[in-house]
């Protein structure tokens, strides 16, 4: 029984329809890939699971429907969506940034433990732990959308657009600490790209989705040597 | 130049600033809150002054029972407002909340006039009406009891959003609400909370204005006006700006008003000169004394 699934899920932004049928699944431990060009509907995927947009079908969470479910319910329930844009609490410090993270956390004596653990994960946050976390640069921003979300302890995080506006060198590193946590902690991934040779790098399966439907989808080995990918995503 | 009559004045207008900074920190947190300016604020507090009043005069309470009850209910009162009116109005946009505000502003007014009559009440205060010379001034216990109970609520409130987690998460849940959602808050549950705080700080402000300004259906209207001046002053999003912002304003009304003849001799001046004053500092400083610019990445 796959961890995540969607069966035919539909999604729609007042009249215009996003998503019009998308099925996929995630195993427990993953890393699995969502490739598409601008507006085919990647992150109204995302938006679907975490519940933040008007959806249809059904959502699947550890055999549980959670299509119904509000945002901080289905948070609470152990899924960390990672927004576009990171979305860091740039008035907020550093280390504050890292407690909202573990906000709905009732082992609070624990959860501060891990959030202090997670800093010992990040070096450079931890340098800037007391800055306000405006002042950072955008890798280490990105870094700590990544902190904020893995201190809930998540059984599934979703990565929406990582690599977005960050060097070639920031992006191989997000990503190698994000195989990492895969491989070490078992951290299940469902993840988003736009950059798609990255993605194809990090992930072990992956879906394609072209105006709101997945058209393709297999081992992400196979789909680098793909005709059509090639041609589309990779650009040679 | 008389010191003692220097310093007289300075915490007379500590006092009236006390009650400003009670109402400006109630502006800017609904402000943070939901980025609106409450202009029902000022009415929150004249209604909840209002029941404080019931309470002692028609139900016989002590001062104190019924000020610590009135927060309550004027907390319970935010609540249900944010709930019934704010929340579901928000999906209209900004606009349409300020509209709101300004609805519920004539709404009170007008049902504390039909509940308790538009005739004037006396409000008691909980301060000996006595004076007291302190280092050779004569100040009032009256004024220090002022200063007193407003500088603890500023203090309480601005430490319950430093050092407590749950101020931490109302503070996330004001900047970035679908993020906070994202995370697991309540982001409802936290805005509400902000309303009601706010509505309580209004009611202090409105128990500690009463017994020096008439208890009337609008005696709060100017107390409004002078808190977002110096919410204003001091940056509308900058809380501790806001308190600082306050005392400077009740102290410079008070010196203006004893040192400035022209103004002595029309008191009628005082709220335009204020104003007058205001507009010039927020010319050279936009964001106000303590705010930040905002500049936003295109």
């Amino acid at each position: 029984m796959a961890l995540l699934e969607l069966r035919q899920v539909e999604a729609r932004y007042g009249p215009i329809t996003a998503l019009r049928d998308v099925s996929l699944a995630v195993e427990e431990g993953e890393i699995v890939a969502i490739l598409g060009a601008n507006g085919a509907g990647k992150t109204t995927t995302l938006r679907a699971i975490s519940g933040t947009v008007r959806r249809s079908g059904q959502v699947l969470f550890a055999s549980r429907r959670i299509d119904r479910c509000s945002p901080e319910a289905i948070a609470r329930l152990g899924i960390a969506h990672v927004p576009e844009g990171r979305e860091i609490y740039a008035e907020l410090t550093v280390w504050e940034n890292i407690l909202v993270g573990a906000a709905w956390r009732r082992d609070r004596r624990q959860a501060t433990e891990d959030c202090r653990r997670v800093l010992d994960y990040f070096p450079r946050l931890a340098e800037r732990r007391r800055q306000q976390a405006g002042t950072l640069s955008g890798g280490e921003q990105q870094m700590l959308a990544l902190a904020r979300a893995l201190v809930a302890r998540p059984r599934l995080l979703l990565l929406d657009e990582p690599s977005l506006g960050l060097a070639p060198a920031v992006v191989s590193r997000f990503y190698a600490t994000v195989r990492e946590l895969n491989r070490e902690q078992g951290l299940t991934v469902l993840v988003v790209e736009q950059n798609a040779a990255v993605a194809l790098q990090a992930s072990r399966r992956a879906y394609v989705i072209e105006v709101g439907r997945v058209v393709l989808e297999g081992p992400s080995h196979e789909l680098r040597l793909n005709e059509q990918v090639r041609a589309s995503y990779l650009g040679y | 130049m008389d010191w003692s009559e220097l310093a007289q004045q300075t915490i007379a207008g500590l006092a009236n600033g006390g009650v400003y900074a009670t109402l400006a920190l109630a502006l800017v947190l609904i402000h943070r809150a939901t980025g609106v300016i409450n202009f029902a604020q000022g009415e929150m507090g004249m209604f909840a002054t209002y029941i404080a009043w019931s309470l002692i005069f028609t139900h016989g309470l002590t001062y104190w029972l019924a000020f610590f009850l009135t927060l309550l209910i004027a907390f319970l009162g935010g609540v249900g407002i944010y709930g019934v009116v704010i929340r579901p109005l928000q999906r209209g946009g900004q606009l349409t909340v300020v509209v709101a505000t300004i609805a519920l502003l004539v709404l009170l007014d007008g049902l504390a006039g039909w509940i308790w009559s538009p005739e004037v009440r006396a409000f008691t205060s909980p301060f000996p009406n006595d004076l007291v010379i302190v280092g050779g001034v004569v100040v009032s216990w009256q004024d220090l009891g002022t200063i007193g109970v407003s500088l603890a609520c500023v203090a309480l409130v601005l430490a319950f959003f430093r050092l407590t987690r749950m101020g931490l998460h109302m503070r996330a849940a004001a900047l970035r609400p679908g993020t906070s959602r994202l995370l697991g808050i309540h982001v409802d549950l936290m805005l509400a909370t902000g309303w009601g705080l706010a509505a309580a700080l209004a009611a202090v402000a409105g128990m500690m204005a009463a017994p020096i300004l008439p208890l009337e259906p609008s005696f709060m209207l100017t107390v409004l006006v002078y808190a977002f001046a110096a919410a204003v002053l001091g940056g509308i999003d900058s809380p501790v700006g806001a308190v600082v912002g306050s005392y400077a304003l009740g102290v410079g009304i008070s010196l203006l008003s004893t040192y400035v003849d022209f103004i002595t001799d029309a008191p009628e001046l005082e709220l335009p000169v204020a104003l007058g004053v205001l507009l010039l500092v927020l010319v050279v400083r936009p964001a106000g004394l303590f705010g930040r610019p905002v500049t936003r990445r295109v």
